[in-house]
């Protein structure tokens, strides 16, 4: 159970943002970032001398949306805003109920869900999508994004700002309909969130609560499409099942020593059961309609691992027939990197190397670590130290953080060990 | 019982702060560098750990008034033909609230207010002695 007062600042920036751009219009978005800002100001200066009021959320809203109306009512003559709004700031006062309105409990989930489908403009690469969704509903700051991406704070900057650039041309937050542009959207959706998700599961940031922070993001914006209407469509629910199934057996990655652990070594008591059990239910809610999405097929191969009672017990036959199905929905290297792991596991170490030596385009694998360290380990177990050992070398130069180089390292000490 | 048995009582005991005669204080909080390029979550941080000191300083009965925040802008009547002036003024001289103490002296008081959070971004803390009637 988290604090509900944990990130509170992070969360309701968001949100304050997406009603703030819904009532100023998307070119007014700077405007709504600092009347944002002021109201966190506010917040901070009254509560670090009074305490936090009872319910710091609507203390929160209620400051932006005074600071709102005054901005209207100051710059409705020098600026335009949103259409919906515009033609009611000819009249002195009519425009502070449809401001009420855009902060009302219901609007303001819609006008996230909106910002989120701005995010996703196909004018911008998917990098800049999911670094626009972290800046403007996650309240991270550049230098936060380019921490948690490892990229310069010059780098975060330009993309973050040539992103906002182009999204200023609309001056409406996109409309949630059934659409045909708003089925292209979602999906955009999906694939950034799954990327979110994706950098904080098996990203490079060594720091794990980093990672953990992107995780809990990308499922509190996954949950906000399942909450609605139209977004919860099939895939929706099956991504974020995959998701509960993955952050179920985060715990148990790194182990009290702080090293990595794979997934056969891996205690699996300290899997959250009441996860497992959620992304079951999802994953059984989503088995509706025509559609097989890839996040379908990766949350049924995370729900074989989680549901076996140790690796030995896996159904591997299952998990190979899935990543058949998934390299057809989505070819990638990784993938059948991935499958030839469990192919493996089940038929073994010398079925895995010809699998993994059938790889097609595997010369695109050459800087991911995992690569060399599963040639490593499928050598061990065919008894071949020296080959192994020269794999497990090949991967301690490419791991890209401590804790991966202490697990190569370690690696490397095992072929030395073993006995001929 | 005689007459000075209540005074006898309190020989060899160390006497609890309150019995202390204490004196009251001002903290002028001076805010340094502004909040307005922190994130949303450091901004969060910076008020727990105000929050947490100001906690302390009650707990403690140092903290006779909370006091307030102050507004950034304001404006400034000066000299014998009044002029009128506007805020702001210099960033780093800017007032952004005021507290009351309660401390034994001047030397506690500027030692209770070392735990304040301000000096983690530059800023400062006047501490005044309030003058006994």
């Amino acid at each position: 159970v988290s604090d509900p007062v944990e990130h509170l600042f992070r969360r309701e920036s968001g949100r304050i943002i997406a009603a703030l751009t819904r009532v100023f219009g998307f070119h007014n978005l700077e405007l709504a970032e600092d009347v944002m800002q002021d109201a966190l100001c506010r917040a901070l200066e009254v509560w670090k001398h009074h305490g936090m009021p009872d319910n710091p959320s609507a203390w929160l809203m209620t400051t932006a949306k005074n600071q709102a109306v005054d901005v209207l009512r100051r710059e409705r003559t020098a600026r335009t805003f949103a259409p919906e709004i515009t033609r009611l700031l000819e009249s002195e006062w009519t425009f502070r109920p449809t401001v009420e309105a855009a902060f009302g409990p219901h609007a303001i989930q819609d006008d996230e869900l909106r910002m989120m489908f701005s995010c996703v403009d196909p004018r911008l690469t998917q990098e800049a999508q999911v670094a626009l969704i972290l800046h403007i509903l996650c309240g991270f700051s550049v230098n936060e994004i380019s921490n948690a991406f490892l990229c310069t704070p010059a780098a975060a900057e330009k993309r973050i700002t040539r992103a906002k650039k182009v999204l200023a041309s609309d001056t409406k937050l996109f409309e949630l309909s059934g659409s045909e542009d708003f089925r292209a959207r979602l999906s955009a959706v999906h694939r950034a969130l799954y990327l979110l998700f994706n950098e904080g599961y098996h990203g490079a940031n060594p720091r794990t609560a980093v990672r953990v922070e992107l995780c809990r993001e990308a499922v509190r914006l996954a949950k906000l499409l399942r909450d609605h209407r139209l977004a919860a469509t099939p895939p929706t629910l099956a991504l974020l099942a995959l998701m509960c199934l993955h952050a179920a057996r985060m715990p148990s990655r790194v182990d009290e020593s702080g090293s990595l652990s794979l997934l056969p070594d891996q205690d699996r008591s300290q899997w959250n059961r009441e996860l497992i059990e959620e992304g079951q239910r999802l994953l059984e809610q989503s088995a509706t309609g025509d559609a097989v999405s890839e996040f379908h097929i990766e949350a049924a191969i995370a729900w074989c691992h989680a549901s076996a009672p140790t690796a030995q017990a896996t159904n591997w036959v299952q998990i190979v027939a899935l990543y058949d199905t998934l390299l057809r929905i989505r070819p990638s290297p990784v993938i059948a990197l991935n499958r030839a792991i469990a192919i493996a596991q089940h038929a073994g170490p010398e079925q895995g190397l010809t699998a993994i030596h059938a790889i097609e385009g595997r010369e695109r694998l050459r800087t991911y670590p995992f690569y060399p360290m599963a040639l490593g380990e499928l050598e061990l177990q065919c008894g071949r130290r020296g080959a192994a050992s020269h794999h497990f070398r090949t991967a301690l130069q490419l791991a890209r953080n401590p804790t991966e180089q202490r697990f190569m390292q370690g690696r490397i000490e095992a072929c030395a060990r073993q006995p001929c | 019982m005689s007459a000075g048995a209540p005074l006898k009582r309190l020989e060899g005991v160390s006497q609890p702060s309150r019995e202390c005669v204490m004196s009251e204080f001002l903290y002028v909080y001076r805010n340094g560098n502004g909040v307005e390029k922190a994130s949303a979550e450091e901004m969060q941080k910076i008020m727990q750990k105000w929050m947490t000191w100001m906690q302390g300083l009650a707990e403690k009965g140092h903290l006779k008034d909370r006091g307030h925040p102050l507004e950034p802008e304001g404006k400034l009547v000066s000299g014998t033909g009044k002029n009128v002036t506007d805020g702001p003024y210099a960033e780093k001289d800017l007032v952004g609230g005021y507290s009351l103490i309660e401390a034994k002296d001047l030397a506690q008081a500027a030692e209770l207010s070392k735990g304040c959070p301000i000096f983690d971004r530059g800023g400062a803390v006047e501490v005044r002695p309030i003058m006994k009637m």
